[in-house]
Parts: C-alpha cells; structure tokens; sequence
C-alpha cells in the first residue's frame, strides 16, 4: 500500500473527482423530489458527509476486492465504476436502473463492478459481508471485503455474530462502521454504551480481540492510512479489523415519510428539526470533508484553484447529464414484475 | 437394486455426494465439524466444513454472502425454531437479493432443519413452520417423507440455483426405505402419489403422510379406498397432481400437523377451492393439530396432533356428506 503522503497527483485528483461526484450525486437525488416530484418513490438515503470515508476507505482496494455496503449505498458504486447514469435511473424506478427498477435506492447491487447486494435491513448486510469473505477464504481469491454500515448497525444482533464469527474464522474482511452520529432519527449518544461512557465505538472491537480504530472519517487521507493497515492485516490471513470512521450525516436520515399523494422532499437534518441543535450541524458543515480536503490540495500545490473548479465543473456537468438521462429513460414493462423470482 | 437406508443416513449421503461432485458446495453449523475425526471434516477439510458459534443470523447471512460468491453452503441448523432466531435472513433477505437486484446475483443455499419434534419436546421444539416460509416469492421449500424423497429432494436442494429451506421431520429420522441406486434426484414441485386410490384424495407431507397410509390401511379393511399424495415440497406446489386426484376421487382431506390456521393444508384447500371446487363431492375436511401450542405431557400431545384415527374419522365424514352445490 502506498503511503498516503507518497500518493501521486492523480491518485489524489481522482480522490478529490470522487468525492465531489458523490456529494454531487446526492445533491442531485436531493434536488430532484422539489425539481421532479414523485420521480423517486419510498425512501432514499444520502451519503453526503461520508464521501472522505467512502472514498479514503475504497481508494485502499485492489481491483477485485468487493464491496458491501449498507441501504445508504449511492457512494460506494460511484466509486468502484458503476455509471452513475444507471444509479439514477434505478432511484427514478427506470428500466435502465442498475436493477432495472426491480431495487430502488436501497437496494443498489452491480455485481460486475464488486458491489453484490445493499441490504435495506439495519446490520444484517454485515453478515452477508462476512459471507463473502469466507468464500474468498475457501476459494483462496487473495480478496479483502470492504464492509460499511452505521453505528445504528452496530447495536444489531448481526453485527455482534458476525464480528465474533469472522474473528473465530479471521475472515478476510474489514468492518467500517460508519458513526454519522444519528442511528435513523436518533442520536447516537442516546443508545450506545460506549458512547454513553465515553469511549469510542471502535471499542466494540474489544469484545471479539480485534483491533479496534477510531479514525477522522472527515480526512480522507487518515481514512486511507487506517483502512489500509486494516486491509493489509486481512489480506495477510490475520483476520477482520473494526474501523470507527467519524463524520457528520450533512442530510438528514431519508427523505420525509409521507403517504401518497402527499409529496416527499428532504426537510432539515434532525440536529435541527428534532434536537434542536442548529450549532452542531453549522459546526459539521464548517468542517466539511469536501471543503477540507480541497483547500489541503491546493495548499500544498497539487491542485490550483483552475484545476479545482475545472473537476468541480465536470463533475456538476456529468451529473446533469445524468439526471437527463434517468429523465428520460423508459418505465419498466409491467409485465416484468414475475422476472428474476426464482433463478 | 434400492438399498436400504434410514431417512437421516439418506440425507448425509446425498450431502457427501454432492460434496464429493461439486467443491463449491460447503456444510456447516453448530454442534458439528467439532473434532477432526469428523468424517465430514476428514473428507472435504475444515474450509468446507466447519463448526460455528451459537450465532445463526450469522450463520444465515454468511450462508446469503457466500452463496452470492460462488458457493453452495448447506446451514445445519438442527431445530427449525432456531431459523426464527434469524427469521430476517430466511423471509427477507436469502429471496429477496436477487429480485431486488433485477436478477444480477443468485443465492444458492439449503438451510437444514428437522421439525415437528413429537416426543416430549414441548411448546418451543416441535412446531411446524413452514407455512411462513412457502408463500415467500424465491424460496423453495422441501418437507420429504421418505428416504428417497429425503435424498433425492437433498440433492436438487443443493444443486438449485435459488435458497431452499429443507424440513427433514425429526419422527421420520430412523425410518429404513428404499433408495434408488446412483444420483437419485427428486425435481421440486413435483408430488408424489404414495397410494393409489378412487374414493378420497388425502394430501400430507412428511410425518403426516406415514400417518395417513396408516390410515389408508385402515379404511382399505373397511373396503374405502384413500388415495395419498405427498406434495414433497410445499413451494413450489404442485396444485396440478392435488387437483387431478381431487378430479378423480371427488373427495379431499387434507392432513397437516402445524395449527389449523398455520398450516399448508389451508393454502391447498383454497388452491383446490380455486381450480377444482367443481369436482367436489364434499367438503373439504382439514385434519390438523389443535390451536395449542405442542403440550409436554404425551396425554396432551397425542390429544393436540392428527392421529390415524382422526384422519379416519374425517375421511368417513367427507364420504358421508355430499357436497350442497355442485
């Protein structure tokens, strides 16, 4: 693995290029239930806030490496090459979706690019994950299994089991539990003992005698270096890691719950509209890893400000053309709903 | 020639062939693979067959993650009720994935579990699930009766490219039937009529279905002949084979032993109510267990479950009645 302070200027563009198509890409989602309203049906999760953690954690993969992540899964396909136009089409229930409308934005899966499933049930995709590793394990693939959950998930039965099993078996997978800060609509100090205590999440990892890191997840590069000591360990056979990436959720939860044909939009993030805390959610946007990670590039001349808003432009231009595109593609055919029951 | 086996050596045999056939096919589960003079562990090694933590969410979603890489695991779970535990990764994640996905990934796997535990085993260890699992869209599930169907079901269990919840009925586990020789397969979805008859169609699985050609016997001494069919797996079901016989016979008990409202006697008799209410004679009758939870005491339990006699008694009450409208 290369250092972090050793990464090229492309790694580091491509770093900086895919975290904006991230915060990008859910800016445009989010924008789409006020421009398009009931385009996107149910309920969409955004991972704006997580993009130094989904792309500092993903730039330590090798190629073949596969990745699993929770219902708020718009990210992490961004990153491993799935076209973003097919992410839209499938959350505008269009039949150019990556899952041709039959998933939705909670149930995003590209098996081609290593991304196999999304589970939208809290904790049990960590399980799934596990799954994965050990047929990496038993077919001797030399693979490493990216896992990424919320700190909701680690209150699951499935998480608990799982980081027992994988230890009991050093499965080759790495555990990111993602700490957002807000489990749904709850904050994460009203239901977690660590927490409550004082203590990391990552200290979890001590119940199952694994080593246990609590990192920045706002600083993509801290991300990197942890996540890649992590990756080093499983791809050696000495089993999982549990990484405690901390970051601010920027959205709130999902877009409102609401009964058609009530419209859905996203309203204020729940500091705000449940908590009341205005000033934690202005310190977290001062602190954005977007923002953060751009003014490093170009303090320390890897970027100028014209290369910067050059990938800032190509960025907000790629994803008007996707929102065209999904727009534009056609409905599924009704008749398809009896497809893909039984293999 | 068939060989002689018993019901659970039938099922371990078709587990080792299939293992033997396919490297991409792995057991595991709690309580098993615990030395290794384990003779699963002996022969395919310990990455294919492993011992696991009381932990069967994890046991059931390593067995969804694995199947989607690549290979086939076989979950022992022992008891049925313990899939309860992880009821999410059986109902709503093994058959949804690939339907969610639009058909990119497959999940195949064979949950094991034995069932309907009638000795002593109480309120927790002996029930009937399988009605929450047959109407589940992508899962498949097997109940055999017989050590043939056992082995043959085992095999196209493992062989099927989508997740199977396969129910071995723990009463049946020592029975000795014939198995054919070389790679008997039983297809899903396709029933077996496991006695031929003219004046009423009982349809059981499992257990039920030994219980009902007890009952066959009975009535043939009093000149009633009972035709006995044994779906073998409950979804798919095989509603074409219930019907013809119904067409035939005129007549229709249904045995099940979960509770009336719990079983898949009540998913048959609306199936038959659909597609051949015409060939009725009389009502359906359904013989099931009470709506008790399974009792401790044997007085209790054999006064809660179908019996013989109480499959007789219902049969001789749909050949008594005549059906009101026909």
């Amino acid at each position: 693995m290369v250092p972090a302070s050793q990464l090229s200027k492309d790694r580091l563009t491509w770093m900086y290029t895919q975290m904006l198509r991230i915060r990008e890409f859910e800016e445009r989602v989010k924008r789409t239930f006020v421009e398009h309203p009931g385009v996107i049906r149910g309920h969409a999760h955004l991972g704006d806030g997580a993009e130094a953690s989904i792309v500092g954690a993903l730039a330590t993969r090798d190629d073949n490496d596969p990745v699993m992540p929770s219902y708020r899964c718009h990210g992490y396909p961004l990153v491993l090459g799935t076209p973003a136009r097919a992410l839209m089409a499938e959350i505008y229930q269009r039949r150019d979706g990556v899952c041709k409308g039959f998933g939705g934005s909670m149930h995003l899966s590209d098996p081609a690019h290593h991304f196999p499933t999304a589970s939208g049930i809290i904790g049990q995709g960590i399980a799934h994950a596990a799954g994965v590793a050990y047929a990496a394990q038993v077919k001797k693939t030399g693979q490493v299994v990216y896992s990424f959950f919320g700190d909701g998930s680690s209150k699951q039965g499935a998480f608990h089991e799982t980081l027992n099993l994988a230890a009991v078996w050093k499965l080759p997978v790495v555990f990111v539990l993602e700490n957002n800060m807000y489990q749904a609509y709850t904050y994460y100090k009203l239901e977690d003992a660590n927490a409550i205590a004082g203590d990391p999440l990552s200290q979890k990892a001590k119940a199952y005698s694994i080593p246990g890191v609590t990192v920045d997840g706002t600083d993509v590069l801290k991300v990197y270096e942890e996540v890649g000591k992590a990756v080093e360990r499983a791809r050696a056979g000495q089993g999982p890691t549990l990484v405690e990436s901390v970051f601010y959720r920027m959205s709130p939860h999902g877009n409102a719950i609401t009964v058609p044909p009530v419209p859905t939009q996203f309203q204020e993030h729940e500091a705000i509209e449940v908590y009341g805390n205005k000033a934690e959610f202005e310190a977290a946007k001062k602190n954005d890893p977007i923002l953060k990670f751009r003014a490093k590039l170009i303090s320390n001349g890897t970027l100028s400000e014209a290369d910067a808003k050059k990938i800032e432009d190509g960025v907000r231009a790629e994803m008007e053309e996707v929102v065209k595109f999904a727009l534009a593609s056609p409905l599924p055919t009704p008749e398809d709903a009896v497809k893909y029951v039984y293999a | 020639m068939p060989r002689e086996m018993m019901f659970a050596e039938a099922i371990a045999v078709a587990i080792t062939e299939e293992m033997q056939r396919d490297p991409s096919v792995v057991f595991y589960g709690q309580n098993m693979a615990m030395t290794d003079r384990d003779p699963f562990v002996r022969k395919f090694g310990k990455d294919r067959v492993r011992i696991t933590p009381i932990s069967e969410t994890a046991e059931l979603g390593v067995a969804v993650g694995a199947a989607m890489s690549g290979l086939r695991p076989i979950v022992e779970l022992y008891m049925a009720e313990f899939m309860l535990v992880a009821f999410d990764e059986v109902i709503n994640e093994a058959p949804r994935l690939r339907y969610m996905s639009g058909g990119q990934v497959k999940v195949p796997c064979v949950f094991k579990a034995g069932f309907g535990f009638a000795a002593g085993w109480a309120g927790q260890h002996s029930n009937c699930t399988y009605h929450a699992m047959m109407g589940i869209p992508g899962l498949k599930v097997a109940v055999p009766s017989t050590s043939a169907d056992a082995m043959g079901l085992m095999r196209a269990a493992i062989r099927d490219d989508n997740p199977v919840v396969y129910f071995h009925h723990y009463m049946l586990t020592i029975d000795k039937g014939p198995v054919p020789e070389g790679e008997h397969i039983v297809p899903f979805g396709v029933a077996d009529i496991k006695r031929a008859g003219t004046d009423v169609t009982i349809v059981a699985t499992a257990w039920m279905v030994k219980k009902s050609l007890a009952a066959a016997e009975m009535l043939a001494r009093e000149g009633i002949s009972a035709e006995v069919v044994d779906p073998r797996t409950l979804a798919p079901l095989d509603v074409k084979t219930i019907v013809d016989s119904v067409k035939k016979t005129g007549r229709l008990v249904l045995v099940d032993q979960a509770p009336r409202h719990a079983s898949a006697a009540v998913v048959i008799a609306g199936e038959v109510a659909d597609q051949g209410f015409k060939y009725l004679k009389a009502p359906v009758k359904m013989v099931t267990a009470l709506d008790t939870s399974v009792p401790y005491s044997e007085t209790l339990e054999s006064y809660v479950l179908p019996s013989e006699q109480k499959i007789v008694d219902a049969v001789k009450s749909v050949l008594a009645m005549q059906a009101a409208a026909v």
